[in-house]
C-alpha cells in the first residue's frame, strides 16, 4: 500500500523493484463478450496491446469499436471475457488497488457538494493522506491546472473546462504513473479543446506518466499521441497502430501550437485517416481523399 | 395558503417597479400578513355584522378568546400530541432509513419489503387506531406513537431507497477507480446523493406525524391530547373552543414543517449566497 504522501520525481526511480524495463499496460489476447438480452456482443476480439512506461497512445475509432471498453479492462472497471492484461507487471485488479492509475471520464464527474479542493483532494482522503500532506498536494495540483483562485467554488459555478481541469487534477492527486482518459475532451468547444490539449501536453511531460487517451478527434490524437491505435467496430479489433513521427526528434515537449499548422502534422492526420477509413496502408499515396 | 401566495404577489409587484432585495424580504413578509389579516377581517365581518350564527362559524374574536381562557390546557395538549408525534417521526424516520439501506443494498429484500410497503401505504389510520387502543391499553399512548411512526416510515423509507439509487454511474466508476471500501462509498457518494431525498421525506413525514397522531385521538384511550379535546369540545357545543384547539393543532403541524424545514437548511452545508457568485 502507497501512503499518498510521497512525491514521486518525475521520470525518475519509481519505488517498485524493477519496474523501469516494466511495459505500463500488457494486453495479450483480450477478448470482451457482453450478454445482452438479444444474445451476445463481441464488444473486443483478440486485442494485443502494450503501452511502453511514459508513452502516449491515444485509442481511435468510430461509435462501438470498444475502446472505451478496452480502457475500462485497463482501468479493472470491467472483467475480460478472456485473455491477460497487466499493468506494471500486475493485474488490473491489483493495479488498481494500489493505484497505479488515475483516470478522466467524458464527462468531469465531480461532486456537486464538495468544492473544487474538496474534489481533488478525495482520492488523497481515501486512502488516508495526513491532512497537512493533503492540502499541500491540492495546492499543487491546482497551480498545475491553473485553478488556485478557484479552489473554493463549487463544480456547478465553473465553465466545462474548467470542472474537466478539476478533474485532470484529481486523476493526477496520487502520482499515478498511467493516466485513463475517456474523452475528457469531448464535450469542449475547440477552443478550449486545444488549450487543453496543450496543458494535457505539459503535464504529460511534468508528470512523466504513460496515456492512454480515448478520442473521436483525430487531430487531437495526433496532436498528443506517440502511437495512435486505430480501431474498428462489430467487433472491436485493432485495426491498425500508427506511429507518430512529428518533427526530427519527436519530443513531446515540441507540440507546441505551431505544430498543428506543420506538413508533418497534416500527414500524420491523414495517415489516421486512411487507416481509419479504409484500411489502406499508410504512405501508399493520396488515396485516402475517395473516401470521403 | 398564504405561503403560495406570497411569492406570484412580490412578483407581479417586482416587475415594473425593479425593488430592490430589501423591500422584496419585506414584502415576501407582509403579504402573507395582509392575506391572512383580510380573511379574517371578512371572517369577522361576516359573524359580527352580517349574522352567521355563533353555532355556525364563531368569530375569530371569540376563538382568540377561548384560546387564552384555556391556554393552560392546550399548551398541555399540544405537548401530549407532540410528543406522540414527535417520537413516531423519530422512530418512523429512522426505521425508514435502516430498511431503505438494507434494500437498496440487496435486491431481493427491496422485492420483499415493496408489497408490504405498498400496503402500510394505504392502511387507514381510521381503521388502525381503534385496534391498537384495544391491543395496549385504554390508558397507554403506545398506539398512537406506533400509528404516527407508521405514517413516517413510509414517505421516508420511499424517497430514501429513490436517493439511494440517484448516485451516477461515472462516480460510482470513479470510486471503484479509488479502490474506496464501501463503507467509504457510503459516506462519501451515497449518502451526500441521497440527502436532499431523505430531508424531503422527513419533511413530508412531519406533517403527516402530527394528523395520526391527532387523528389517532379520536378513537379512545388515554384523554388530554388535542384530538380528543377538539371532539369532546364539539360534542359539547363548545364550539368557539374546538375551533381554538383546531388552531394549536395547526400551529403544531407548523412547528413540525419548520423545525424539519430548518433541519433541511442545516444540514445543506453549502452556503447559499454562494450560490449567486
Amino acid at each position: 500500500m502507497r501512503d499518498g504522501s510521497g512525491f514521486r520525481d518525475g521520470a525518475g526511480a519509481p519505488p517498485q523493484p524493477a519496474s523501469g524495463a516494466v511495459s505500463a499496460v500488457e494486453v495479450r489476447g483480450v477478448d470482451k463478450v457482453f450478454e445482452t438480452r438479444t444474445g451476445q456482443v463481441q464488444a473486443l476480439d483478440a486485442i494485443d496491446l502494450t503501452v511502453a512506461a511514459g508513452e502516449f497512445v491515444s485509442l481511435i475509432g468510430p461509435s462501438g469499436c470498444g475502446k472505451s471498453t478496452l480502457m475500462r479492462l485497463i482501468a479493472d472497471l470491467d472483467d475480460p471475457s478472456s485473455g491477460t492484461l497487466t499493468v506494471f507487471g500486475k493485474t488490473a485488479r491489483h493495479a488498481r488497488l494500489d493505484q497505479e492509475y488515475g483516470i478522466a471520464f467524458q464527462s468531469a464527474g465531480l461532486l456537486p457538494w464538495r468544492t473544487v479542493a474538496g474534489n481533488v483532494a478525495l482520492p488523497l482522503e481515501l486512502h488516508g493522506a495526513p491532512s497537512a500532506a493533503r492540502s499541500a498536494r491540492v495546492a499543487e495540483l491546482l497551480d498545475m491546472v491553473g485553478l488556485t483562485d478557484f479552489a473554493d467554488r463549487y463544480p456547478d459555478q465553473l465553465s466545462g473546462g474548467m470542472q474537466q481541469r478539476v478533474a485532470i487534477a484529481r486523476s493526477l492527486a496520487e502520482q499515478p504513473r498511467l493516466l485513463l482518459m475517456d474523452e475528457p475532451f469531448g464535450a469542449l468547444d475547440e477552443m478550449t479543446r486545444e488549450k487543453m490539449q496543450s496543458d494535457l501536453v505539459r503535464i504529460s511531460a511534468e508528470t512523466g506518466a504513460a496515456v492512454v487517451f480515448v478520442t473521436h478527434s483525430i487531430p487531437e490524437a495526433v496532436f498528443l499521441s506517440d502511437r495512435v491505435v486505430v480501431m474498428s467496430p462489430r467487433p472491436g479489433r485493432i485495426r491498425e497502430i500508427v506511429p507518430m513521427r512529428l518533427g526530427a526528434d519527436a519530443k513531446r515537449a515540441a507540440r507546441t501550437d505551431e505544430l498543428r499548422e506543420e506538413r508533418a502534422f497534416f500527414d500524420m492526420v491523414t495517415a489516421v485517416r486512411e487507416a481509419l477509413h479504409g484500411g489502406a496502408p499508410v504512405g501508399t499515396g493520396p488515396r485516402g481523399m475517395e473516401t470521403r | 395558503m398564504s405561503a403560495t401566495a406570497a411569492p406570484t404577489g412580490t412578483n407581479r409587484l417586482a416587475r415594473p417597479t425593479r425593488m430592490g432585495p430589501r423591500t422584496e424580504t419585506t414584502l415576501r413578509i407582509v403579504a402573507p400578513i395582509a392575506v391572512g389579516l383580510i380573511v379574517l377581517g371578512t371572517w369577522q365581518f361576516l359573524v359580527s355584522v352580517v349574522g352567521v350564527s355563533d353555532y355556525l362559524l364563531p368569530s375569530p374574536a371569540s376563538i382568540i378568546e377561548e384560546f387564552i381562557a384555556y391556554w393552560p390546557s392546550i399548551a398541555q395538549a399540544m405537548l401530549i400530541t407532540g410528543t406522540n408525534a414527535l417520537l413516531g417521526l423519530l422512530v418512523g424516520s429512522i426505521l425508514g432509513i435502516l430498511v431503505a439501506a438494507v434494500a437498496a443494498r440487496w435486491r431481493p429484500i427491496d422485492q420483499m419489503s415493496a408489497p408490504v410497503v405498498a400496503s402500510l401505504a394505504v392502511i387507514p389510520i381510521v381503521a388502525l387506531a381503534p385496534v391498537l387502543n384495544s391491543m395496549f391499553g385504554a390508558d397507554s399512548q403506545f398506539g398512537r406513537q406506533a400509528i404516527a411512526a407508521l405514517a413516517s416510515f413510509v414517505p421516508v423509507f420511499i424517497n430514501t431507497l429513490r436517493g439511494f439509487r440517484q448516485t451516477a454511474p461515472v462516480h460510482r466508476d470513479l470510486m471503484r477507480a479509488s479502490a474506496a471500501s464501501s463503507g467509504q462509498v457510503l459516506r462519501t457518494l451515497t449518502l451526500p446523493t441521497a440527502r436532499p431525498f431523505i430531508l424531503t421525506g422527513i419533511r413530508i413525514a412531519s406533517s403527516l406525524a402530527v394528523i395520526s397522531a391527532l387523528v389517532a385521538e379520536y378513537f379512545g384511550g388515554p384523554r388530554g391530547g388535542l384530538g380528543g379535546l377538539i371532539s369532546t369540545s364539539a360534542a359539547s357545543s363548545a364550539y368557539a373552543r374546538a375551533w381554538a384547539y383546531v388552531l394549536a393543532s395547526i400551529a403544531l403541524g407548523l412547528l413540525f414543517y419548520l423545525a424539519t424545514l430548518a433541519l433541511d437548511r442545516l444540514l445543506e452545508r453549502r452556503p447559499r449566497e454562494r450560490r449567486r457568485t
